[in-house]
């Protein structure tokens, strides 16, 4: 495995009390592997990535274990590993981006600081690069400025600046949700090809389902701050087992390629603050028992690779039975 | 590029024929006659004012009055000093360097202060350092000039004797005794502007570091040091070098009294001498130069607004 997060748990303090974003998270990926972390927002996706890179604010308290490579991931560790064996890019392509330097000098930044190539050369490669992440006319296109390029050409450069140094992990926060949808297919494309040439693991957070099925080898469903349900890609729509699995997946337009969105599910997340004190997802579950509203349901495998935390697992039976 | 400066340029002069107007025209409403000032002595004497007039064609109707003073000012000609019997033009360049000296220093001195002040409270923001910095900018910004003046000057050449109190000696006479004449009245004139740069830059700085091209810059892997001083500070300088620009027109006006207070012969001295002995010439003269001055610097400000900020450049 490339990526192993063990138990992560992430509190921030907020005016109005203790916020726990994170709340015992578990993930793997492996080299040349998709995982898609899927779950309506403030669900604890961007969180998770942040700590994996180091990036949360100094008052994120944070607990568990990720590992990298088989090293546990220590401060200074992320701080030496961020662009070069790890990177992360980002849902704003738009201002992502820094205004006052071009395109090359951005790219060229992190080959400098990770293959502590001279200025020279770090442009030159970062020109490959770019030619790289089909950018047309990279030469020229180097010495241009962030607002000189539209956005899908922006998110293009973001992904050159991740790439620039081979990175083994790619978390790719939400990198389409601001690109209309042909672009999207594009990047994402463009980031199976790169991921393939380089057997980078990718971390790919999204909120689109049809991105999931075309793109994705592993899935892991997130509610709340936790892992609700984790399966291989296909597995999860053909036999989703979690009822908010099955809720999203209800939205789903039947038909493949369609771009679904993540179903609107009556209720809304919890407050973090204080989340319900069994399962999270019961005061919007149409399976609620009373149990579920005492005791929180551990992630327990079903088969070897598919996991959900629900009381009423395997659910696949009970909705047969209906 | 080219056709921006051209578009500038156009507007500029409406605003200096307006001002040119302005000028002319309030100078018409300050009392006193100045035939009667020049006539000293023989005031008494209608022929000797008649003639006074007819030389300074006073006689004349006041558009005659303008165009004439304007026609000349377009070619460099501000007129005579009735009293100094000096042009003008001289007079100025004579001058506005000592001035430009003394706004120069006190901006360097402003920049200096204020502009790592603002980084270092904007990323110890909330911290001791913040709320220090802050209570010193607000002491430079509301503490007045005279009275700091007065104070330096009896710290640091009554009382311990290192710096003259007064006077003046141009660079080109010797370096140091003018550095050493113009420090303090430097100081003064830039902790004001120190404070100014300091508030806008810490305001700049956080606005930058909030921005999402700081955390991709981490996500590089950009150590901290370089993430402050160069993605975040690039991006915060446009403003401040915009504000900068008008600061230090206001410092060039803000001389006339600090120059009072350590008797430095400049612009301040000029025009304080010109008013008390209506010697409209050099009061107009010195007025529309200043005019001239802040149309220049709000021009130059606009010109590294472009040079600072890439999409502005390509416009
Ligand atoms: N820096 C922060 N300080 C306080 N709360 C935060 C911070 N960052 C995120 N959160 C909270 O953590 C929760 C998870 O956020 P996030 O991971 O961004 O969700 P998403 O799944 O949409 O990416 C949200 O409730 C959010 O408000
Ligand atoms: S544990 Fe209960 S409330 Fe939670 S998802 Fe399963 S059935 Fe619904
Ligand atoms: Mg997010």
């Amino acid at each position: 495995m490339v990526l192993a997060i063990d138990d992560l748990t992430v509190e921030f303090a907020t005016d109005r009390g203790t916020l726990r974003a994170v709340d015992g998270v578990s993930l793997a990926v492996a080299s040349g592997k998709t995982l898609a972390v899927v779950g309506e927002s403030g669900s604890g996706k961007s969180v998770t990535a942040l700590a994996t890179m180091g990036l949360l604010p100094g008052s994120a308290r944070i607990g568990g274990r990720i590992v990298l490579d088989g090293e546990p991931l220590t401060p200074e560790r992320q701080r030496a590993l961020r662009g070069g064996a790890m990177a992360m890019i980002f849902q704003e392509p738009m201002t992502s981006l820094n205004p006052a330097f071009t395109a090359g000098e951005q790219v060229a930044e992190a080959l400098r600081i990770h293959r502590n190539l001279p200025p020279r050369a770090a442009f030159d490669a970062a020109i490959a690069m770019l030619e790289r992440v089909r950018i047309p006319d990279a030469a020229r296109r180097a010495r241009q400025y962030p607002h000189q390029f539209s956005g899908g050409m922006r998110q293009r450069v973001m992904i050159a600046i991740a790439l620039a140094c081979a990175p083994r992990l790619l978390l790719a926060d939400e990198p389409t949700t601001a690109l209309d949808v042909t672009v999207q297919a594009q990047i994402l494309a463009l980031l199976d090809t790169l991921k393939r040439e380089t057997g980078t693991a990718v971390v790919l957070i999204t909120h689109d389902l049809g991105v999931v099925a075309d793109h994705a080898d592993d899935v892991a469903v997130m509610y709340a701050g936790r892992v609700v349900e984790r399966a291989p890609a296909a597995r999860l729509f053909a036999q989703p087992e979690h009822p908010y699995t099955v809720g999203l997946l209800g939205a789903v337009p039947k038909l493949a390629g369609g771009a679904g969105r993540l179903a609107s599910i009556a209720g809304t997340v919890p407050d973090m603050r204080n989340p319900p004190a069994g399962c999270r997802f019961a005061p919007r579950c149409p399976f609620a028992i009373s149990r579920c509203i005492a005791e929180q349901p551990p992630l327990i495998p079903i088969t070897a690779d598919h996991a959900t935390a629900c009381w009423r697992a395997p659910l696949s039976q009970i909705l047969e039975a209906a | 590029m080219l056709r921006w400066l051209a578009r500038r340029f156009a507007q500029i002069i409406p605003t200096l024929i307006v001002l040119s107007v302005l000028i002319f025209g309030l100078q018409q409403l300050m009392p006193g006659d100045p035939a009667l000032i020049l006539a000293g002595e023989e005031r008494g004497d209608p022929m000797v004012l008649a003639q006074i007039r007819a030389e300074l064609r006073l006689d004349r109707p006041l558009p005659e009055q303008y165009l004439n003073w304007i026609g000349n000012v377009l070619v460099g000609d501000f007129g005579f000093s009735w009293r100094i019997r000096e042009p003008v033009a001289k007079l100025i360049l004579q001058k506005l360097p000592v001035t430009f000296q003394l706004a120069s220093m006190a901006f360097i001195i402003a920049v200096l202060i204020g502009v790592p002040a603002g980084i270092l409270s904007a990323t110890r923001r909330d911290t001791p350092t913040d709320w220090i910095a802050n209570g010193i900018a607000l002491f430079g910004i509301s503490m007045p000039n005279f009275w700091l003046g007065i104070m330096m000057i009896l710290l640091f050449s009554v009382e311990l004797g290192w710096l003259p109190p007064s006077g003046y000696v141009s660079l080109t006479e010797d370096f140091w005794e003018s550095i050493a004449t113009t420090i303090m009245p430097a100081f003064v004139l830039g902790t004001g502007v120190a404070g100014v740069l300091m508030r806008h830059t810490r305001a700049a700085m956080l606005g930058a570091l909030a921005q999402d091209y700081v955390r991709t810059a981490r996500a590089k892997g950009v150590a901290e040091r370089v993430v402050v001083w160069k993605h975040a500070l690039r991006n915060a300088l446009i403003p401040v070098v915009t504000l900068g620009t008008i600061e230090f027109g206001r410092l060039l006006a803000g001389a006339v009294l600090t120059e009072q207070i350590f008797t430095i012969p400049g612009f301040g001295k000029l025009i304080v001498d010109a008013v008390f002995n209506r010697d409209y010439p050099v009061v107009q003269g010195v007025v529309l130069a200043t005019a001239l001055i802040f149309v220049a610097l709000s021009l130059v400000a606009d010109l590294l607004y472009m040079a600072v900020n890439p999409r502005m450049r390509q416009a």
